[in-house]
């Protein structure tokens, strides 16, 4: 049904010729646009309101008593319906801590939450199909799990700027939501993040439509391709000063893959822009001491570089 | 009545706030709305998100923007 609307657009609209360069070009865009914005906000909506049951208070007060592995593995599950604003780091961090959830399960949440989220799952589920968008989630919750309790064992603590265990916490009681409001809310959410995702979406798509159409395959697999073996964690450094989100960046990566870029390169591309992003380290470093960043940055990059190479390796 | 609206200063905190003001405006209604970026008074709230609507010290919502239906019933709850 999409796709004859896609056609009805190009051929009956515009009256472009059946088969030509920009007729086919346009349909795919047209025809991916449409379909990405019905998975997205049908998923972003369904999240919202499963979301609605797991507010960080409840989160924080799960793991304040769970130890390494347990805690680790909550934590990162917990992170892939928890939404994730930079701005709103810093507090949950300092909440987390203070309330007595040990730095590496905070670390797992604070890994999982960027990486693994709804519009990912989406964009990837869409575009690639639900086997990759589920190797994806899998290994990006399998990294936030394995670095924190890596930064666990590490005695990291006197790295947190003092200040953090200091600070007095005031408590807050918010009164349960009905389900109607529940709903509500839900719909605002997913109206905000469509508002905010959307012109991503459209540049990302059409920079993928271009890399598709212009970009020469064999320079693409001279720099990006299986023979050079530091395609991978050179992706990862690009992917770090890129500030774009999921829904941005997957168009692009499924172009690359198209002109034959290897998915875990593709992956480890994405995963670095969305986990591993700079004002994310900015707003960090006003709780962690630059010891602390630096080695929950490394291991982040080190375990996203590992995870493309198995990708790659394997598929 | 104090309003405060916490937020270290991302687009969405700026954008709450241009709501509160929009909708006191659209009420007819006085208030003294402060924009509180200090991490330690944000804090002491205890919220685990921002942006969060502070109203007469009294915490209403965090970590999403509320809507303007919201801030109307907020507002008159506690004129």
């Amino acid at each position: 049904m999409l796709k004859s609307f896609a056609d009805i657009v190009i051929y009956h609209w515009l009256k472009l010729q059946h088969g030509s360069h920009i007729a086919d070009a346009l349909n795919f865009y047209i025809y991916d646009i449409i379909k990405i914005f019905l998975l997205l906000t049908t998923i972003i909506f369904a999240v919202a309101i499963i979301r609605s049951f797991f507010p960080p208070e409840r989160t924080r007060k799960y793991l304040n008593k769970k130890r390494t592995w347990i805690g680790n593995i909550l934590a990162a599950l917990v992170g892939i319906v928890t939404p994730f604003c930079t701005c709103s780091a810093i507090p949950l961090f300092i909440g987390f801590l203070e309330s007595g959830v040990p730095l590496g399960v905070t670390m797992s949440f604070l890994i999982s939450s960027p990486v693994v989220n709804e519009v990912a799952l989406i964009m990837l589920w869409g575009l690639f199909g639900w086997q990759i968008a589920l190797l994806y989630i899998g290994s990006g919750v399998i990294i936030a799990i394995v670095a924190g309790i890596i930064i666990g064992s590490l005695k990291l603590e006197r790295y947190v700027e003092e200040y953090v265990y200091q600070m007095k916490l005031g408590s807050v009681e918010l009164s349960q939501p009905t389900f109607r409001q529940r709903l509500i809310d839900a719909w605002e959410y997913t109206k905000q993040i469509l508002k905010k995702v959307f012109p991503w979406v459209l540049a990302g798509v059409g920079i993928g439509a271009f890399i598709h159409g212009y970009v020469p395959v064999d320079l693409l697999i001279r720099i990006a391709g299986r023979n050079n073996p530091f395609a991978v964690p050179i992706a990862v450094l690009i992917g770090v000063p890129l500030y774009s989100n999921a829904a941005g960046t997957i168009p692009i990566v499924q172009a690359l893959t198209a002109k034959g870029v290897p998915i875990g390169t593709a992956l480890a591309l994405m995963m670095a822009v969305t986990g591993l992003s700079l004002p994310e380290a900015i707003i960090l470093r006003k709780v962690m001491k630059p010891k602390l960043l630096a080695i929950f940055f490394g291991i982040v990059a080190l375990a996203i570089i590992l995870v493309g190479y198995l990708f790659n390796a394997v598929i | 009545m104090v309003i405060k609206v916490l937020g270290a200063g991302c687009a969405r905190c700026h954008e709450t706030e241009r709501r509160v003001i929009n909708t006191l405006a659209e009420m007819g209604v006085a208030a003294d709305v402060q924009k509180v970026t200090d991490m330690k008074e944000i804090m002491s709230f205890g919220v685990l998100g921002t942006p969060a609507i502070v109203i007469n010290d009294k915490v209403k919502c965090y970590g999403r923007i509320p809507t303007t239906d919201e801030l109307k019933q907020w507002i008159s709850e506690e004129k």
